[in-house]
């Protein structure tokens, strides 16, 4: 396959030590180094992740209790949503690396097709990414803390956070302090009325996510959470766009001409690239 | 001045028909096999809680961490075909970046020990 080193060279060409060390062209070989310092970026913020929630006395949330929602659906689907975007992203792994098998035979109309469902791929995951961004941002319900220093979660059944008591179904539930996100064991639904006494002497309201608060757990999740699937997302949006106009150029018959397509392979590693550090992002972040 | 002395490694990559058949058989199987990996993944993570009791969690802790390393090990090998390049440039990819890694790791883990009972001792 790709790069199989069996080609005999002429001494005229090699260096001094006879034989080419990596019979890899110049292209390929630089974007491997960069997916190297690009692989310890991540592995840097990964790990910067791991010791900040090791080092915590915090009580740190869990993925399954944080990401449970569908788009259009209520109800808890624990991780189902975060599973769909790693399928799709695997998925689209797969289309590229079949364009690049399909480069590889001179199939123009292949390496159209599969690329063409990579960058479809590549956008689905972007959007899907915007979606749970803005999920996290607006939560789902918040809390209060009232000035005994008890935590309540603020249910209504719209998951309006702008104006919760607006809504018939608005009502409490003590909070687990041990716990994010769910209820203290055998506590009950407040009334409305009870709800709305304690919601209006309530000291501080802590809805969805942003840099300084957030209603899942401590500052520093929200913040890792902003800044690695961010990081990976604008990983992914680069990728769609070189992908994109690298469709183009096969479009235009630019790699017909020249005679191989070792530019869908360069934009290949990448891509598959992007794909790998999302199975340590979903392993790390989402399912530890 | 046309140079002779580029060599022109693109070409090598070239396949027959026949050739790419085997290929995307194997593309399709490895396919398989990470989506199986991420099923049972996604799977876990859902419902160990009604399935085991939480001393378990270490344990499925660990299966998670190998899951991943197996997954990333097919996509660098197989997708990416570095299996299929020479053992030099192999080795110049993977060895620096693990030696780099697991060291980083293992210091911030083994430091965040000591953070964490700083923490619950002097505040």
């Amino acid at each position: 396959m790709a790069g199989d080193a069996s080609k005999v060279l002429s001494n005229d060409v090699l260096w001094g030590g006879g034989r080419s060390p990596f019979s890899i062209s110049y292209g390929k070989m630089m974007m491997w180094f960069f997916l190297v310092s690009d692989a310890l970026t991540f592995g840097g913020l990964l790990t910067a992740y791991g010791f900040v929630r090791h080092s915590t006395t915090e009580v740190w949330p869990i993925g399954e209790e944080v990401f449970r929602a569908l788009p259009g659906l209520t109800g808890s689907y624990p991780l189902v949503y975060v599973a769909l975007m790693t399928a799709i992203l695997i998925f689209s792994s797969v289309t590229m690396v079949l364009a690049v098998e399909a480069g590889h035979r001179m199939d123009k109309k292949g390496v159209i097709k599969w690329l063409f469902l990579t960058v479809l791929g590549g956008a689905f995951f972007v959007g899907s990414q915007a979606w749970e961004w803005s999920h996290f941002i607006h939560g789902s319900g918040g809390y209060i803390t009232t000035n005994i220093g008890e935590k309540y979660w603020v249910h209504n059944d719209e998951h309006d956070t702008h104006d919760p008591t607006a809504h018939e179904s608005f009502h409490l539930v003590l909070a687990d302090p041990a716990h994010y996100l769910i209820p203290a064991e055998g506590a009950p639904h407040l009334d409305h009325a009870a709800s709305l006494k304690l919601w209006n002497d309530r000291a501080t309201y802590v809805d969805g996510a942003n840099m300084t608060v957030n209603e899942y757990g401590p500052i520093q999740y929200a913040n890792f959470f902003f800044f690695i699937t961010g990081f990976h997302g604008f990983h992914v949006f680069s990728g769609v766009i070189i992908n994109l106009i690298v469709l183009i150029m096969v479009i235009n018959g630019v790699f017909h001409r020249r005679g191989h397509y070792e530019m869908v392979e360069k934009a290949g590693l990448y891509w598959h690239f992007v794909d790998l550090v999302w199975v340590f992002v979903f392993t790390f972040f989402y399912l530890l | 001045m046309e140079r002779d002395d580029i060599i022109e490694y693109s070409l090598d990559a070239h396949h027959s028909e026949e050739e790419g058949r085997k290929i995307r058989r194997k593309i399709w199987l490895v396919t398989l096999f990470l989506a199986v990996i991420t099923t049972i993944e996604v799977t876990l993570g859902a419902y160990w809680k009604e399935w085991f009791d939480a001393s378990a969690w270490n344990s499925i802790k660990w299966t998670y961490v190998v899951l991943t390393l197996v997954k990333a090990t097919y996509i660098v090998m197989t997708f990416m075909h570095l299996g299929d390049e020479r053992r030099n440039i192999r080795a110049i990819i993977l060895l620096p970046y693990a030696l780099f890694i697991l060291y980083l790791v293992f210091i911030a883990i083994f430091e965040s020990n000591f953070v964490h009972q700083g923490w619950l001792h002097y505040l």
